[in-house]
């Protein structure tokens, strides 16, 4: 249930384009055609599904803080979080080129179709991005930061593939010429970014926004992972909420008064 | 300007319009979209990108000629992930808040287009010094955009500029609020960034026609 969860919430509702705008630079630069758009997007589902992982053990028996205990327990104090970034990218780029190096060895076809695009993706923010979201929504088994990276990946992918598509189609529309190509990519983009926002109650039921900005998906991102909000809470929580702004109304009205 | 030929110059000024890095050389977006609900964080993030892309290119430049080519992108991954950790604990030292606002954006710098752009484009063929001013022209172009974007999202969605409230109270109905103006909430979500950009895309093209695409 947990897996499925967290399945169908990197997908839909923090959608790696469309809530937290990761990879947008390759995602608007290689989506002209839907071909390279496919080729690119399963590039990213197959970096993103060992990365991630990876940098999850990394994380879990190296960077936090006491991690390194299984050393002995002189280590427990130590915190190497903060090189968190070098390794993470570094594990990144050296994964990059042993995958490229595997993947032309075994399979020339497979090779073929994404050979061009594993380069890119080194550089690509989804990929540090999946990474980093796994180390600050504290996913908490080694089978969930598999199944995270696949879907966040799997996101990425029907991202592409559905702006590609529409791209192709509105080369036959009348767009006016200051917002051919980049720009009408761009408010395509919100619309379906919009439209996706609508998945957002599709898990908590409404109850909670979409993770609409920065602050708030770091915040929102750990009830989600343990789902056992009880109704009674969150109806509590409300009339606390409508209770304060009661006060504030009422110490504005002694004011005016 | 006797400090900067005209050639320097251009180097710094070309990017702030005709030649920026977001609207033009679609570089970038990533960061640029999901922390502009508000002006402070973007003011913030522009900071950090001209730090780590001025100071990068430098380095950069200077170690061109021993860097061998195969594993340069291993070399540039390396010297942004530094400069960016840096980055990084000043902010958790003297932002805490913000920092936390950032969340992992800031780490996102190191994959930031813009900075590995420069690095290959421009810092790998030039001396450090016009590379600096590269750094610093890309940087600059790159917080225009950031700036407001951050501008208006943060003045239509909440009706404040770096947190002070510019259009009067919306609780005691003073200002604009006074006459039933309200805050478009729709603004702070993150969709409306690309459309902001957008339309700063449509502005600019139809100011300078050369820049419209074919298709």
């Amino acid at each position: 249930m947990e897996h499925l969860e967290l399945f169908f919430k990197s997908i839909f509702v923090d959608n790696m384009i469309f809530a937290t705008f990761l990879g947008m630079c390759s995602y608007l630069a290689v989506s002209k055609k839907v071909a390279t758009a496919v080729g690119l997007g399963a590039a990213v589902i197959f970096v993103l599904g060992i990365t991630v992982p990876l940098n999850w053990l990394l994380d879990q028996y190296i960077l936090r803080d006491g991690a390194l205990v299984w050393l002995g327990p002189e280590y427990a104090s130590y915190d190497l979080s903060f090189l968190s970034f070098i390794l993470f990218i570094a594990t990144i780029a050296t994964m990059v080129q042993l995958v490229e190096i595997v993947v032309e060895k075994f399979s020339p076809s497979l090779y073929n179709s994404l050979g061009i695009f594993l380069p890119l993706i080194a550089v690509n923010c989804a990929i540090l991005g999946g990474s980093l979201f796994m180390q600050s929504r504290e996913i908490a088994t080694f089978g969930l930061a598999v199944n995270y990276g696949i879907s966040s990946g799997i996101g990425w992918f029907l991202a592409i593939l559905t702006i590609a598509a529409i791209r192709e189609k509105i080369r036959y529309s009348n767009v006016p010429p200051p917002l051919r190509g980049l720009g009408i990519t761009f408010i395509i983009t919100g619309l379906m970014a919009i439209g996706f926002m609508s998945f957002g109650g599709m898990l908590t039921g409404g109850e909670e926004k979409a993770p609409e900005e920065t602050a708030q998906v770091s915040k929102s991102t750990t009830p989600v992972l343990n789902q056992n909000i009880s109704s009674e809470n969150d109806v509590s929580a409300i009339q606390e909420n409508s209770e304060t702004s009661q006060d504030l109304l009422d110490t504005t009205n002694k004011k005016i008064n | 300007m006797a400090l900067l030929s005209k050639k320097d110059r251009a180097l710094i000024l070309d990017p702030l319009a005709d030649n920026n890095p977001i609207t033009i050389q679609v570089l970038g977006i990533c960061s640029a979209l999901a922390i502009t609900a508000q002006l402070k964080a973007s003011i913030v993030m522009a900071l950090s990108v001209l730090f780590v892309v001025s100071v990068g290119n430098v380095v950069i430049s200077l170690i061109r000629n021993i860097i061998p080519s195969k594993i340069r992108i291993i070399v540039q991954l390396i010297v942004v992930a530094a400069l960016v950790i840096i980055v990084d604990q000043v902010l958790k030292a003297y932002a805490y808040e913000l920092s936390k606002q950032l969340s992992v954006f800031i780490g996102l710098i190191i994959t930031n287009c813009i900075i590995m752009g420069r690095f290959e484009a421009f810092a790998l063929a030039n001396g450090p010094w016009r590379s600096f001013l590269d750094g610093i022209g890309n940087a600059l172009g790159y917080s225009v955009i950031l700036i407001i974007v951050g501008f208006f999202r943060e003045l239509l969605g909440s009706g404040t500029l770096l947190g002070i409230q510019v259009l009067g109270d919306p609780i005691t109905k003073t200002g604009l609020y006074a006459i039933g103006y309200e805050n478009n909430g729709f603004m702070l979500l993150s969709p409306m960034a690309l459309i902001v950009i957008g339309i700063i895309i449509w502005v600019q093209r139809s100011r300078n026609s050369k820049l419209i695409e074919e298709h």
